[in-house]
């Protein structure tokens, strides 16, 4: 008998030791919810963290705060030294909010891009049957999947918001009001679009699901300018209807809400502009932002584990 | 303990109104290796993905171990190797055979041991720590063989496992297939290439517009004839107008000393030796032709529908 031989008789005694014990005592293994949600979040991550489209987005990144601190610098160089402090801060604080809206933005972006293919790709592609078919929870899949996204998007939130806000601190000594919960704000903004992405893409292909939340984000967006001038100009329907679109869609109104939460004085003073705010979403509809959220999510994992692979 | 592994009955896939799935019943025992073959189209994949839990049946009935299928604790007891095996392409062989032995919830310290047992089975221990991108179609394939014996499964699927290999990769997937068996679990193979069906099942079932046709243990199967040939040293006409009066034979071929012959069974052989030594024929051998399982599979499938 030659080695190969030998070594398969001994593999094929001891598996079917192994298989006769398992079967007697009719045991089974699996890895449990928390270790499942674990495993997907941690490759999906990685997987994330390893496209291409992550690595533009940090470069633009880079860029975009290089480009806010050579503006900020140039800005403050422009100041008369003897402008008190707080007038600075108010020219600042505004820089700021222009740089936290880029961010927001891009983070939406992101949220909807990375993750348009993580369900729709590996079902075409089958990379899901051999995960799926183990002793696993589909819904601890997508959640695994969600919970890899929502740290990854944490992570470019700190780098893009967070470099904004050390540039501020580095030349100018302004610290942000409230910066916690803006960039919870902008997190959870970020979460909405990934969840609806993520909702989508167990029915749709990738970049029809992309273009669905990316579509969504822009109606919630034309919504939040409708709700402003109705509210300047006092016209009931106008805001009606902005109020609308944030039910259909409360990403712009984390956005506004987070701005009304960082805005300098005089910038309220101003009104409305892009990057501000003069109607202030209710905490009411934060907390339905949030609920929101969690719907899209809920949604995706019913979707998924209800449809055949 | 359940005595089949796979038991279907009447399971039916309707896609729309459209069946692709028409009437799954199959029985398959302990340390079987079975064959499920077909034609295009035939319902094949859809009948391997509801017996794993991917696709739900629209009627019918299947347990796998004696439990309905798709539950977290039949699955715990399978394997599959999908049909083209893709993964994350930056995980090393070890990195993605890790993974899915922890899908499986097999304990650490048991895969620290047996994932290098494993990629050496399949003869990738030179490849370990090498990034998937860097593997030929037939190394991702054997990288999912060894996915997919991870977790000792007592029912291994295989889909169309040897497509891509080289005949190196074929014998080791014929090799592990043998091994499977002999520890006691079931192998479910699905594949187009029949020498390999016909070189590792024990039985087979044919699949024919989403129904089994037909169920044969390997090399039992019956047609309604067998094909002889007969070497000799010169066929004479005497020889031809007395095996005429052999009932049920027909002459296939006839190059002067080679005679293929159609008989309605084996038994008509020493009819045959007689017809022919009488006529003053020296014969040298009467080889019964063997009905392989390409001949069975065309005679059941019937001529070729096009696509």
């Amino acid at each position: 008998m030659n080695d190969e031989a030998i070594e398969m008789t001994e593999v094929a005694a001891r598996s079917r030791a192994d298989v006769d014990a398992a079967a007697e005592e009719h045991a089974w293994r699996e890895p449990g919810t928390i270790r499942t949600v674990m495993l997907m979040a941690g490759i999906t991550f990685r997987e994330a963290a390893r496209r291409r489209i992550l690595w533009i987005a940090a470069i633009a990144g880079l860029a975009f705060l290089a480009l806010f601190g050579a503006g900020l610098h140039a800005m403050l160089r422009s100041m008369s030294p003897t402008l008190p402090a707080v007038s600075r801060h108010e020219g600042v604080g505004m820089m700021l909010m222009m740089s936290f809206y880029g961010g927001s933005l891009m983070t939406s972006l992101m949220a909807a891009l990375t993750s348009c293919d993580t369900l729709s790709g590996e079902i075409a592609s089958g990379t899901i049957h051999a995960i799926a078919t183990k002793p696993v929870r589909r819904w601890a899949l997508v959640l695994g999947k969600w919970a890899g996204f929502v740290v990854l998007l944490g992570a470019y939130i700190l780098f893009i918001e967070g470099g904004s806000i050390l540039i501020s601190w580095t030349e100018s000594r302004y610290l942000p009001p409230h910066a916690v919960s803006v960039l919870g704000l902008i997190w959870l903004q970020a979460i909405l679009m990934l969840g609806m992405t993520m909702a989508s893409s167990t029915r749709l292909s990738a970049l029809t699901s992309g273009a669905c939340t990316v579509g969504l984000y822009g109606l919630a967006f034309i919504g939040g300018w409708i709700e402003q001038f109705g509210a300047l100009r006092h016209v009931r329907a106008c805001v009606d209807l902005g109020i609308v679109a944030s039910l259909v869609m409360p990403s712009d109104a984390l956005w506004r809400r987070a701005a009304w939460r960082m805005q300098p004085p005089l910038l309220g003073a101003i009104g409305v502009g892009p990057f501000s705010s003069a109607t202030v979403p209710s905490l009411i509809m934060i907390l339905y932002a949030g609920i929101y959220a969690l719907a899209a999510l809920l949604l995706a994992q019913v979707l998924f584990e209800r449809r055949d692979l | 303990m359940a005595a089949l592994t796979i038991d279907t009955e009447g399971l039916r896939k309707n896609f729309g109104t459209r069946p692709a799935v028409r009437d799954l019943t199959l029985q398959v025992g302990r340390g079987e290796a079975f064959g499920f073959l077909g034609p295009n189209g035939a319902g094949k994949s859809t009948s391997i993905k509801m017996l794993l839990g991917l696709v739900k049946p629209t009627a019918g009935r299947a347990l796998l171990l004696g439990h309905p299928v798709g539950t977290r604790a039949v699955r715990a007891r399978i394997g599959f190797l999908p049909e083209h095996f893709r993964f994350y392409d930056w995980l090393t062989a070890s990195e993605l055979v890790l993974f899915h032995g922890r899908l499986c919830g097999v304990a650490e310290s048991v895969l620290r041991r047996r994932v290098p047992q494993l990629l050496e089975r399949v003869g990738l221990s030179g490849h370990r720590t090498k990034p998937l991108r860097s593997f030929s179609k037939g190394m991702m394939q054997r990288v999912g063989l060894a996915q997919a014996i991870v977790n000792d499964p007592e029912i291994l699927f295989l889909d169309e496992p040897t497509s891509g290999l080289d005949p190196a990769g074929r014998k080791l997937v014929r090799q592990v297939i043998r091994e499977q068996r002999d520890r006691g679990a079931t192998v479910f193979l699905n594949s187009h290439l029949l020498g390999e069906v016909e070189k590792s099942c024990d039985r087979v079932a044919l699949i024919r517009e989403g129904t089994v046709v037909g169920m044969y243990a390997m090399g039992a199967w019956q047609t309604g004839h067998t094909e002889v040939e007969v070497l000799t040293g010169g066929i004479n006409p005497a020889a031809l107008a007395l095996l005429s009066t052999i009932e049920g034979l027909m002459v296939t071929a006839n190059d002067g000393t080679r005679l293929g012959l159609r008989v309605p069974n084996e038994h008509a052989l020493p009819e045959v030796v007689r017809c022919l030594v009488e006529s003053g024929v020296r014969v040298f051998s009467v080889i019964p032709q063997r009905v392989s399982l390409e001949d069975l599979f065309l005679e059941t499938m019937g001529p070729d529908q096009g696509l």
